[in-house]
Protein backbone atom coordinates (compact mmCIF):
# COMPACT_ATOMS: atom_id res chain seq x y z
CA UNK A 1 0.00 0.00 0.00
CA UNK A 2 1.44 3.44 -0.69
CA UNK A 3 -0.12 5.98 0.66
CA UNK A 4 0.84 8.88 -1.82
CA UNK A 5 -0.49 6.73 -4.53
CA UNK A 6 -3.47 6.51 -3.42
CA UNK A 7 -3.42 10.36 -2.76
CA UNK A 8 -2.47 11.08 -6.43
CA UNK A 9 -5.04 8.66 -7.23
CA UNK A 10 -7.51 10.26 -6.04
CA UNK A 11 -6.76 13.73 -8.60
CA UNK A 12 -9.49 12.81 -10.86
CA UNK A 13 -8.43 12.18 -14.50
CA UNK A 14 -9.49 14.99 -16.34
CA UNK A 15 -11.81 12.83 -19.15
CA UNK A 16 -11.23 15.43 -21.56
CA UNK A 17 -7.18 14.77 -21.66
CA UNK A 18 -6.27 12.08 -23.85
CA UNK A 19 -2.44 10.06 -23.81
CA UNK A 20 0.39 12.79 -24.93
CA UNK A 21 3.52 11.58 -26.31
CA UNK A 22 6.43 13.59 -27.77
CA UNK A 23 6.01 15.18 -31.23
CA UNK A 24 1.95 14.97 -30.75
CA UNK A 25 0.80 18.19 -32.37
CA UNK A 26 -2.19 19.61 -29.58
CA UNK A 27 -4.39 21.76 -29.00
CA UNK A 28 -4.39 22.96 -25.29
CA UNK A 29 -7.35 24.78 -24.35
CA UNK A 30 -6.80 26.72 -20.74
CA UNK A 31 -9.22 28.46 -18.11
CA UNK A 32 -7.31 31.94 -18.06
CA UNK A 33 -8.56 35.03 -15.41
CA UNK A 34 -8.14 38.23 -16.96
CA UNK A 35 -9.11 40.56 -14.05
CA UNK A 36 -12.65 39.72 -13.59
CA UNK A 37 -13.26 37.96 -16.87
CA UNK A 38 -12.91 33.98 -17.40
CA UNK A 39 -11.92 33.15 -20.58
CA UNK A 40 -10.77 29.83 -22.67
CA UNK A 41 -6.91 30.10 -24.48
CA UNK A 42 -5.82 28.39 -26.67
CA UNK A 43 -2.10 27.01 -27.44
CA UNK A 44 -1.34 25.15 -30.30
CA UNK A 45 1.86 23.45 -30.77
CA UNK A 46 4.16 20.22 -30.90
CA UNK A 47 4.89 18.45 -27.69
CA UNK A 48 8.52 17.85 -26.91
CA UNK A 49 8.74 16.38 -23.84
CA UNK A 50 6.19 14.82 -21.01
CA UNK A 51 7.94 13.72 -17.99
CA UNK A 52 7.50 13.13 -14.26
CA UNK A 53 4.34 10.86 -13.43
CA UNK A 54 1.39 10.73 -10.61
CA UNK A 55 0.10 14.15 -9.62
CA UNK A 56 3.73 16.21 -11.20
CA UNK A 57 3.62 14.99 -14.58
CA UNK A 58 4.19 17.94 -17.02
CA UNK A 59 4.77 18.11 -20.94
CA UNK A 60 6.22 21.13 -23.41
CA UNK A 61 4.49 22.57 -25.98
CA UNK A 62 6.46 24.43 -28.47
CA UNK A 63 5.19 26.10 -31.49
CA UNK A 64 6.41 28.56 -33.66
CA UNK A 65 4.56 32.16 -32.94
CA UNK A 66 4.55 35.28 -35.64
CA UNK A 67 7.81 36.38 -36.98
CA UNK A 68 9.39 32.38 -36.69
CA UNK A 69 10.28 32.95 -33.06
CA UNK A 70 9.71 29.58 -30.79
CA UNK A 71 7.27 29.41 -27.94
CA UNK A 72 7.38 26.79 -25.52
CA UNK A 73 4.99 26.23 -22.68
CA UNK A 74 5.49 23.81 -20.00
CA UNK A 75 1.98 22.72 -18.35
CA UNK A 76 0.97 20.91 -15.48
CA UNK A 77 -0.75 17.64 -16.89
CA UNK A 78 -3.04 17.57 -13.76
CA UNK A 79 -3.90 21.02 -13.75
CA UNK A 80 -7.75 21.63 -13.26
CA UNK A 81 -6.91 25.28 -15.41
CA UNK A 82 -6.66 22.74 -18.17
CA UNK A 83 -9.70 22.66 -20.12
CA UNK A 84 -9.66 19.90 -22.85
CA UNK A 85 -6.38 18.59 -25.10
CA UNK A 86 -6.93 18.02 -28.71
CA UNK A 87 -4.44 15.45 -30.66
CA UNK A 88 -4.31 16.72 -34.11
CA UNK A 89 -1.81 15.07 -35.32
CA UNK A 90 0.86 12.00 -33.65
CA UNK A 91 4.29 11.76 -35.15
CA UNK A 92 6.87 9.67 -35.75
CA UNK A 93 9.57 10.21 -33.32
CA UNK A 94 12.52 7.95 -32.11
CA UNK A 95 13.35 9.79 -29.31
CA UNK A 96 11.06 10.79 -25.85
CA UNK A 97 12.60 14.73 -25.56
CA UNK A 98 12.67 16.41 -29.17
CA UNK A 99 14.98 19.59 -28.39
CA UNK A 100 16.79 19.20 -31.68
CA UNK A 101 13.57 20.84 -32.97
CA UNK A 102 14.86 23.65 -31.56
CA UNK A 103 18.13 24.23 -33.72
CA UNK A 104 15.58 23.61 -36.89
CA UNK A 105 13.27 26.03 -38.69
CA UNK A 106 10.98 26.30 -41.14
CA UNK A 107 11.19 22.90 -43.68
CA UNK A 108 13.85 21.12 -41.01
CA UNK A 109 11.31 21.12 -38.21
CA UNK A 110 9.10 19.27 -39.65
CA UNK A 111 8.12 15.37 -38.26
CA UNK A 112 7.01 12.54 -40.03
CA UNK A 113 2.95 11.63 -39.23
CA UNK A 114 2.88 8.12 -37.76
CA UNK A 115 0.89 5.55 -39.52
CA UNK A 116 -0.63 2.29 -38.07
CA UNK B 1 -2.98 21.72 22.49
CA UNK B 2 -3.49 18.92 20.02
CA UNK B 3 -1.24 16.05 19.22
CA UNK B 4 -0.76 13.15 16.68
CA UNK B 5 1.86 10.99 15.99
CA UNK B 6 2.32 9.48 12.56
CA UNK B 7 4.83 8.50 9.58
CA UNK B 8 5.63 9.99 7.01
CA UNK B 9 4.46 8.62 3.59
CA UNK B 10 5.94 11.12 0.65
CA UNK B 11 5.78 14.01 -1.25
CA UNK B 12 3.56 15.03 -3.90
CA UNK B 13 1.50 17.46 -5.27
CA UNK B 14 -1.83 18.69 -4.76
CA UNK B 15 -4.00 21.31 -6.74
CA UNK B 16 -5.94 24.25 -4.90
CA UNK B 17 -8.79 26.34 -5.75
CA UNK B 18 -7.15 28.26 -7.50
CA UNK B 19 -5.55 25.96 -9.89
CA UNK B 20 -1.70 26.11 -8.47
CA UNK B 21 -0.03 23.63 -7.34
CA UNK B 22 0.71 23.16 -3.96
CA UNK B 23 3.69 20.34 -2.78
CA UNK B 24 2.39 18.16 0.19
CA UNK B 25 4.08 15.59 2.31
CA UNK B 26 1.74 12.91 2.85
CA UNK B 27 1.87 12.00 7.05
CA UNK B 28 -0.38 8.54 7.80
CA UNK B 29 -1.24 9.99 11.81
CA UNK B 30 -2.63 8.05 13.81
CA UNK B 31 -5.41 6.12 15.14
CA UNK B 32 -3.02 7.09 18.22
CA UNK B 33 -4.26 6.22 21.68
CA UNK B 34 -3.84 8.27 24.89
CA UNK B 35 -1.61 5.99 27.04
CA UNK B 36 -1.35 8.04 30.22
CA UNK B 37 -2.45 11.36 31.68
CA UNK B 38 0.18 13.66 33.59
CA UNK B 39 -1.31 15.54 36.17
CA UNK B 40 0.67 17.90 37.89
CA UNK B 41 -0.57 16.51 41.77
CA UNK B 42 1.33 13.10 40.65
CA UNK B 43 3.74 13.84 38.33
CA UNK B 44 4.48 17.55 38.66
CA UNK B 45 3.63 18.66 34.80
CA UNK B 46 0.68 18.40 32.73
CA UNK B 47 0.87 16.26 29.73
CA UNK B 48 -0.51 13.48 27.79
CA UNK B 49 1.56 10.48 26.32
CA UNK B 50 0.22 9.60 22.66
CA UNK B 51 1.14 5.57 21.63
CA UNK B 52 0.96 5.18 17.62
CA UNK B 53 2.06 2.11 15.63
CA UNK B 54 0.97 -1.79 15.93
CA UNK B 55 3.61 -3.96 17.41
CA UNK B 56 4.07 -7.63 18.20
CA UNK B 57 4.74 -8.76 21.73
CA UNK B 58 8.28 -10.12 21.13
CA UNK B 59 9.01 -6.95 20.43
CA UNK B 60 7.69 -5.21 23.66
CA UNK B 61 9.48 -5.40 27.26
CA UNK B 62 7.04 -6.82 30.01
CA UNK B 63 7.41 -3.27 31.37
CA UNK B 64 6.16 -1.92 28.27
CA UNK B 65 3.20 -4.72 27.97
CA UNK B 66 2.33 -3.86 31.52
CA UNK B 67 2.08 0.38 30.96
CA UNK B 68 -0.13 -0.42 28.10
CA UNK B 69 -2.38 -3.09 29.37
CA UNK B 70 -3.19 -0.98 31.82
CA UNK B 71 -4.34 1.52 29.97
CA UNK B 72 -5.99 -0.63 28.37
CA UNK B 73 -4.70 0.20 24.87
CA UNK B 74 -3.42 -2.53 21.96
CA UNK B 75 0.40 -2.98 22.12
CA UNK B 76 2.43 0.18 20.30
CA UNK B 77 5.44 0.55 19.11
CA UNK B 78 5.80 4.27 19.71
CA UNK B 79 5.28 6.44 22.69
CA UNK B 80 5.81 9.99 23.15
CA UNK B 81 4.08 12.66 24.98
CA UNK B 82 3.33 16.40 24.70
CA UNK B 83 2.43 19.36 26.84
CA UNK B 84 -1.11 20.08 27.18
CA UNK B 85 -2.78 22.69 28.63
CA UNK B 86 -5.59 22.92 31.90
CA UNK B 87 -8.45 23.39 29.87
CA UNK B 88 -7.67 20.23 27.94
CA UNK B 89 -9.65 17.10 28.87
CA UNK B 90 -7.98 13.71 27.65
CA UNK B 91 -8.87 10.44 28.82
CA UNK B 92 -6.66 7.33 29.27
CA UNK B 93 -7.51 4.48 26.38
CA UNK B 94 -9.35 7.75 23.91
CA UNK B 95 -8.60 7.66 20.29
CA UNK B 96 -7.12 10.08 17.92
CA UNK B 97 -7.60 9.89 14.56
CA UNK B 98 -6.77 12.89 12.15
CA UNK B 99 -9.86 14.79 12.61
CA UNK B 100 -8.32 16.70 15.11
CA UNK B 101 -6.89 19.09 12.78
CA UNK B 102 -8.49 20.83 10.29
CA UNK B 103 -7.65 21.61 6.24
CA UNK B 104 -6.23 25.46 6.58
CA UNK B 105 -4.49 24.82 10.30
CA UNK B 106 -0.98 25.90 11.36
CA UNK B 107 0.90 23.05 12.89
CA UNK B 108 4.65 22.27 13.52
CA UNK B 109 6.27 18.87 12.87
CA UNK B 110 8.78 16.93 15.00
CA UNK B 111 10.70 14.88 12.62
CA UNK B 112 14.94 12.88 13.31
CA UNK B 113 16.73 14.13 10.03
CA UNK B 114 18.16 11.69 8.14
CA UNK B 115 21.75 11.07 9.01
CA UNK B 116 24.61 12.33 6.99
CA UNK B 117 27.35 10.54 8.91
CA UNK B 118 30.52 12.15 9.51
CA UNK B 119 31.02 15.38 6.64
CA UNK B 120 32.97 17.93 5.99
CA UNK B 121 32.78 21.30 6.35
CA UNK B 122 31.26 22.26 2.70
CA UNK B 123 28.52 20.28 3.36
CA UNK B 124 27.58 20.55 6.84
CA UNK B 125 28.01 24.49 7.23
CA UNK B 126 28.37 25.42 3.24
CA UNK B 127 31.95 26.58 3.04
CA UNK B 128 32.92 27.31 -0.22
CA UNK B 129 36.24 25.50 -0.09
CA UNK B 130 39.65 26.17 -1.44
CA UNK B 131 40.52 27.22 -5.11
CA UNK B 132 40.57 24.21 -7.56
CA UNK B 133 43.11 25.84 -10.02
CA UNK B 134 46.16 27.98 -9.70
CA UNK B 135 48.58 25.50 -8.36
CA UNK B 136 46.08 24.01 -5.77
CA UNK B 137 46.06 20.48 -4.48
CA UNK B 138 44.35 19.14 -1.67
CA UNK B 139 42.07 22.41 -1.08
CA UNK B 140 38.55 21.85 -2.84
CA UNK B 141 36.81 21.02 0.40
CA UNK B 142 39.41 22.49 2.74
CA UNK B 143 37.75 24.86 5.70
CA UNK B 144 40.67 26.98 5.66
CA UNK B 145 41.80 29.08 8.33
CA UNK B 146 39.92 27.82 11.42
CA UNK B 147 42.14 31.09 13.97
CA UNK B 148 44.64 33.30 14.52
CA UNK B 149 48.36 32.74 15.88
CA UNK B 150 49.73 33.24 18.97
CA UNK B 151 46.45 35.26 20.23
CA UNK B 152 44.66 33.33 21.30
CA UNK B 153 47.10 30.36 20.74
CA UNK B 154 44.09 28.37 20.02
CA UNK B 155 41.44 27.48 18.47
CA UNK B 156 37.92 29.27 19.86
CA UNK B 157 35.20 26.69 20.81
CA UNK B 158 32.52 26.77 18.44
CA UNK B 159 34.59 26.64 15.56
CA UNK B 160 32.50 24.95 12.66
CA UNK B 161 34.65 22.23 11.51
CA UNK B 162 33.91 18.91 9.97
CA UNK B 163 32.07 15.98 12.31
CA UNK B 164 28.38 14.77 12.38
CA UNK B 165 25.59 15.63 10.77
CA UNK B 166 21.54 14.91 10.57
CA UNK B 167 19.78 12.07 12.52
CA UNK B 168 18.85 15.37 15.14
CA UNK B 169 15.17 16.10 15.98
CA UNK B 170 13.60 18.93 14.27
CA UNK B 171 10.93 20.57 13.74
CA UNK B 172 9.56 22.21 10.77
CA UNK B 173 7.04 24.80 12.64
CA UNK B 174 3.98 26.77 11.37
CA UNK B 175 3.45 24.46 8.01
CA UNK B 176 0.27 24.75 6.76
CA UNK B 177 -2.56 21.80 6.55
CA UNK B 178 -3.49 21.21 3.20
CA UNK B 179 -5.82 18.23 3.73
CA UNK B 180 -7.79 16.05 6.16
CA UNK B 181 -8.24 12.41 5.19
CA UNK B 182 -10.26 10.60 8.02
CA UNK B 183 -10.95 7.16 6.70
CA UNK B 184 -7.25 6.71 5.31
CA UNK B 185 -5.82 8.62 8.64
CA UNK B 186 -3.96 10.92 5.81
CA UNK B 187 -3.01 14.11 6.42
CA UNK B 188 -0.82 16.67 3.78
CA UNK B 189 0.93 19.59 4.99
CA UNK B 190 2.25 22.02 2.89
CA UNK B 191 6.43 21.60 1.92
CA UNK B 192 8.43 19.44 3.37
CA UNK B 193 8.95 17.47 6.66
CA UNK B 194 12.39 16.13 8.23
CA UNK B 195 13.11 12.64 8.10
CA UNK B 196 13.01 10.21 5.62
CA UNK B 197 9.74 8.38 3.99
CA UNK B 198 8.72 5.91 6.26
CA UNK B 199 9.81 7.91 9.77
CA UNK B 200 8.55 8.87 13.11
CA UNK B 201 6.82 12.44 12.93
CA UNK B 202 5.28 14.39 15.95
CA UNK B 203 2.32 16.69 14.45
CA UNK B 204 1.20 19.53 17.31
CA UNK B 205 -0.85 22.43 17.32
CA UNK B 206 2.06 25.44 15.94
CA UNK B 207 3.68 27.09 18.79
CA UNK B 208 3.45 30.39 16.34
CA UNK B 209 0.08 30.55 15.60
CA UNK B 210 -1.25 29.35 18.70
CA UNK B 211 -3.04 31.83 20.90
CA UNK B 212 -0.59 33.15 23.81
CA UNK B 213 -1.76 30.94 26.58
CA UNK B 214 1.42 29.21 26.85
CA UNK B 215 1.92 26.35 28.70
CA UNK B 216 3.43 27.15 32.13
CA UNK B 217 7.20 26.14 32.69
CA UNK B 218 7.83 25.24 29.14
CA UNK B 219 10.56 27.14 27.51
CA UNK B 220 9.70 28.90 23.23
CA UNK B 221 11.82 27.01 20.98
CA UNK B 222 14.35 29.16 19.58
CA UNK B 223 15.73 28.78 15.99
CA UNK B 224 18.98 27.13 15.18
CA UNK B 225 20.04 23.37 14.16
Amino acid sequence: MNLVESLERQLQANPNIPELHSGDTVKVHLHSVEGERKRVQVFQGTIIRVRGGGASAIFTVRRIASGGIGVERTFLLHSPRIKKIEVLRRSKVRRAQLYFLRDRRGKAARLKELRK
Amino acid sequence: MKGLLGRKAGMTQLFNDNGEAVPVTVIEVGPCYVVQVRTPEKDGYRAVQLGFGPAKAKHLTQGQQGHLGGAGVPLLRHLREIRIREDDTYEVGQLLKADVFAAGERVDVVGTSKGRGFTGVVKRYGFAGGPHTHGQSDRERAPGSIGACASPGRVWKGTRMPGHMGAKRVTSQNVEVVLVDVERNLLAVKGSVPGPNGGLVLVKESRKSRALKQIPGQKIARGGK
